[in-house]
């Protein structure tokens, strides 16, 4: 049933691609219908498989010849992450309600790029994960190129070319592990059993580590992802932090942590107290987090603070799958999905609700604005989801990170003490762009305050209210009560641990 | 001497030749009172008939070939009627493609001068002797020399050709000095018999002389680097369809004699038996033989996927462009062949050589796949910059703004065909890159083979910011002029088939696989 979401997504684009460019209500509808489906049946299965091992979903030969099959199958991570995937593309349709330029392509693309993402995580063999990969880089391309505002070429062209050197790199990595292990088969299971020699394992876990990590915000090949987040339209910024990054993190978890289990073990040597691959992607995460807080700290526009914090939180994913313990794993994963859900409401907020009511997106300028006296609930959904992103207990955020910080102890106490400060960085970002942009200090002024009241900045709208009602409430639920995805992730981290993915 | 033989085998050409003549008699008989757009129907659709009777008596050639005095002149089968098909089945399109021109008043000469040189195309995909390949590469290039000139109002058309023409004369003479090298050493002009007498001497410094030349004679005809420099001038200058027609089955043909080249070197023994201490110090030579054209080979490729890629970045002509990304894809399949086969030393060479003839088939199988595919899509590109063109009279990138606007079903064939040129899945030109690369991988694990697989790889994501300069004026840049584009008929019916083809392809490779797989089987 789980591989419906891919197929739907798929049709939905096609339909969407052939719609006339004036039905735009018919395209809404018809993407929020297909996103809708999606989601239930990602939550449908995701409940009803609570805690359950790998299930096999689709398996049948693609090309019998080279070993390649159409194998979809799903354990908990997988289901976690298709839930994700879900609710981020059902707020994503939310928050577009408002695209009246060329609305059936938007959608169109957007379903493909959905549709691609959920392919990538219900994939079980690594050239049909790595298909459903390279599907999802266009579709982003032109999302942002079209749609998109502040420099939205350039941003795209960046994310693009970032993306498909990512997934070159992953392609070398895919053709050698194929070679080396006799061309039979490329399927996950298969290709781990190989047993690839442990220095062809040292050298090829780099090179796919740092491939999906492009995509996963890793410092310092971050770049892409601020510059691209705020050259999207919402949508499509929600999408990219939504579930984009995590292609990236799922990615480095399930291939290139998976298929090459010893490219982790010590060099044998160290420099500067790195020893292997783990010390070095553990560094660059925690610089990751670091960096990515302080940058955070002195940006002028709105949602550059957003793009930035996103780096830091990804840092935490990617520093949690280092640690290679159960604790660390869970929290990288649980992770993933709550910077899904907490950086999508966010952009939703700042790129939609106050972004199209005010055109501007310079702190300066909403300081003069007084936001939270004229867009009472963006100023509170925003508070709320800034409690969420700083960490704050009883939100998604805090149990994750929590978790990561805790695993990396065992790892170096140096970089979990590095961690502590990006934390407290974060706090601190968060509540500089949360003050200026909402609660200015300066007093309205007879002018800013005219006798007959503020012009009106237009209503929140219903699709407005629901986006922003299921984010924040998805958040709340894994942060009051995070067994609910905890039970399936810690069964299939703990399988993953094991064995690889044996 | 079988005279039946040979006309057995050499059906296909005899039926594109009385084709070329019946359009000829068509059209200056029955046809000189009809106007323009008629003759250049009935041409075409004439040429079209030709080439699928073509089509049909390819499977009565069989599979022996034609011999005379024990001496394999003709091949025919296998991967020869592979890329025959190939060959017939892309000048079809092209000759569609021409319906919708009107760049000529010579409709017939056109379509005769198509037809004969696909006829010289059929002949180098099969020929087996030194000088049946000059012969077929001659028929070939003129035609394509005189393909090339035949938009006569436009000087570019002509400057073009002229270029072509002098560097394909010189590249001609190349081709011949190091055939009568290989003749030399080898005292004859059968391949196979050639790979024998090699064998036995052993790299020589004269065989790399050789080598080189016939490299530098070939590479002309697959616009690798250096010998590409008369590809962009002749994309730019031709008519749209010759240009389709010279980047794709001018290339298959091409391709095709390389291939038959390398498994002509590849295949072990010929007349050889004794001991194994005889033969194996034979077949290490054999082997070295193969390598020292591999390594030309290599360098040759290696060079064409930089310097096309990057060339390509700076173009602002879209046929520039094609020409440019045409020597990546040269190079791309220049790798597949180099890397037939590698030795490691450790096997004996007796096996190594039998092993390998496996992997080198199937290397050669993705070669071909990615040729045909390759011809198919580019012919599509040059449908849409033909179309294009016409509307706007310009081929440069800024002629494409707005395209989604103007005409989306074109635009959509356009995001199609680019992207599958760029190697972006599930399209066709993805799974030819795949399967082309693991074969490279599969032959021979060593790290030459993999530097230049990565190589590739790197390269190909370079060749994805072209393309989508491209498809960014299609789609997202805003247009300059809004009026909707009109494509004949028929070339959008061509167009969208093509696209069809590259996803449904790209969906289902094993369908094309499984006919070239079993084409030689």
């Amino acid at each position: 049933m789980l591989a419906w979401t891919i197929y739907l997504s798929f049709a939905g684009a096609a339909l969407e691609a052939l719609l006339p460019e004036a039905r735009a209500r018919l395209a809404r509808w018809l993407a929020l219908s297909c996103a809708v489906v999606g989601l239930v049946i990602a939550g449908v299965d995701f409940f009803t498989h609570m805690g359950a091992a790998r299930t096999v979903l689709v398996d049948l030969p693609w090309v019998p010849a080279m070993g390649i099959r159409f194998q979809l199958a799903a354990d908990g991570i997988s289901r976690v992450l298709v839930l994700l995937t879900g609710l981020a593309s059902v707020s994503g349709v939310l928050f577009s309600w408002n695209i009246e330029k060329r609305t059936g392509q938007f959608f169109a693309f957007y379903l493909a790029l959905i549709g691609g993402v959920y392919g990538v995580f219900l994939s079980y063999d690594l050239f049909l994960l790595f298909v459903f990969y390279e599907i999802a880089i266009v579709p982003k391309y032109f999302l942002i190129a079209i749609w998109g505002s502040t420099r939205r070429e350039y941003g795209a062209m960046k994310l693009a070319l970032y993306s498909f050197v990512g997934s070159a790199m992953v392609l070398i990595g895919l053709l050698a592990s194929y070679a080396a292990s006799g061309s039979h088969s490329t399927t996950l299971i298969d290709l781990a059993h190989a047993n690839l020699p442990v220095s062809s394992q040292m050298a090829l876990f780099p090179l796919v580590f740092v491939g999906f990590g492009i995509l996963a915000g890793m410092w310092p090949f971050h770049t892409w992802a601020p510059t691209g987040h705020v050259a999207a339209p919402t949508a499509a910024s929600m999408l990219l932090a939504g579930v984009v990054m995590k292609l990236g993190a799922y990615g480095c978890l399930r291939v290139a942590m998976g298929l090459y289990p010893h490219g982790l073990d010590p060099w044998g040597f160290s420099v500067l107290g790195i020893g292997s691959w783990r010390d070095v992607f553990a560094l660059l995460a925690v610089i990751g987090i670091v960096y990515g807080a302080l940058v955070a700290l002195v940006q002028t526009d709105f949602k550059f603070v957003i793009g930035y914090s996103s780096v830091s939180h990804m840092g935490f994913v990617l520093l949690g799958l280092m640690t290679l313990s159960q604790i660390g794993l869970d929290g990288a994963v649980l992770q993933m999905f709550s910077h899904g859900i907490i950086a999508g409401l966010l952009f939703a907020i700042v790129g939609r609700i106050v972004y199209e009511r005010t055109h501007t997106r310079q702190l300066a300028e909403l300081e003069t604005m007084h936001l939270a006296r004229r867009l009472p609930f963006a100023a509170w959904a925003f508070v709320l989801a800034g409690m969420a992103s700083m960490g704050l207990p009883g939100f998604s955020g805090f149990v994750a990170e929590l978790q990561v910080v805790v695993g990396s102890w065992t790892l170096n106490p140096v970089w979990t003490i590095a961690t502590a400060i990006g934390i407290v960085i974060g706090v601190a970002y968060t509540w500089r762009a949360l003050q200026r942009a909402f609660f200015a200090d300066k007093q309205p002024t007879a002018e800013d305050h005219p006798k007959e009241g503020w012009q009106s900045m237009g209503a929140i709208t219903w699709p407005e209210y629901t986006g922003v009602g299921l984010l924040m409430g998805a958040s709340l639920v894994v942060g009051l009560y995070p067994r609910i995805l905890l039970d399936s992730i810690e069964p299939a981290v703990k399988a993953l641990l094991a064995g690889g993915i044996q | 001497m079988n005279l039946a033989d040979l006309f057995r085998v050499t059906l296909p050409e005899t039926a594109l030749e009385i084709a070329a003549l019946v359009v000829l008699i068509a059209d200056l008989g029955l046809l000189r009172k009809a106007t323009l757009s008629t003759r250049v129907a009935a041409a075409a659709l004439l040429g079209v008939l030709g080439t699928v009777v073509a089509l049909c008596l390819l499977p009565c050639a069989g599979s022996t070939g034609y011999s005379y005095g024990g001496e394999l002149l003709l091949s025919s089968g296998g991967f020869t009627a592979v890329a025959e098909a190939g060959i017939l089945l892309l000048t079809l399109l092209t000759l569609l493609l021409f319906i919708g021109t009107s760049f000529t008043r010579h409709a017939a000469e056109y379509v005769a001068v198509i037809l004969m040189a696909a006829a010289g195309g059929l002949i180098v995909a099969s020929a087996q002797d030194l000088l049946i390949i000059f012969v077929g590469l001659e028929l070939l290039s003129l035609g394509l020399y005189v393909l090339t000139a035949f938009n006569k109002h436009s000087e570019k058309s002509s400057e073009s050709a002229l270029k072509y023409y002098l560097f394909g004369g010189m590249s001609a003479a190349f081709l011949l000095f190091g055939f009568s090298y290989l003749y030399g050493m080898s005292g004859t002009t059968s391949l196979y018999w050639i790979q024998y007498n090699i064998g036995e001497m052993g790299p020589t410094p004269l065989l790399y002389v050789a080598w080189v030349l016939i490299v530098a004679g070939l590479g002309f005809k697959i616009a690798a680097f250096p010998f590409h420099l008369w590809a962009p001038d002749a994309y730019e200058g031709a008519p749209a369809p010759a240009a389709a027609f010279i980047a794709s089955v001018s290339k298959i043909a091409s391709f095709g004699l390389l291939l038959t080249f390398s498994m002509n070197l590849l295949a072990p023994g010929g007349p050889i038996s004794g001991s194994s201490s005889v033969v194996e110090p034979y077949l290490k030579n054999e082997y070295l033989t193969w390598q020292s054209l591999a390594g030309v080979l290599l360098v040759v490729a290696a060079a064409s996927m930089i310097v096309g890629n990057l060339a390509a970045l700076a173009q602002t002509s879209v046929r520039r462009l094609l020409a440019y990304s045409a020597i990546a894809h040269a190079g791309y399949m220049l790798l597949g062949i180099g890397t037939h086969a590698q030795y490691s030393g450790q096997a004996s060479p007796f096996h190594f050589l039998l092993g390998n003839i496996g992997a080198a088939v199937n290397s050669a199988d993705a070669v071909l796949y990615y040729v045909l595919t390759y011809g198919l899509t580019t012919i599509g590109a040059f449908g849409v910059v033909q179309v294009v063109e016409t509307a706007t009279g310009s081929d440069k990138l800024d002629a494409f703004l707005g395209l989604h606007k103007r005409n989306p079903l074109l635009a959509a064939v356009l995001l199609i065909l680019f992207l599958s040129l760029a190697g972006i899945p599930p399209l066709v030109g993805f799974w030819a890159k795949f399967n082309l690369f693991a074969a490279v991988l599969a032959v021979g694990a060593g790290p030459v083979p993999f530097a230049l697989v990565a190589l590739a790889v790197a390269m190909s994501a370079v060749s994805l910011f072209y393309y989508l300069q491209v498809l960014k004026r299609a789609y997202v840049l805003p247009a300059a002029d809004e009026s909707p584009i009109k494509a004949h008929p028929v070339t959008m019916l061509v167009l969208v088939v093509i696209a069809a083809a590259v996803v449904v392809s790209g969906c289902l490779p094993t369908i094309l696989q499984n006919w070239i797989v079993q084409g030689h089987v």
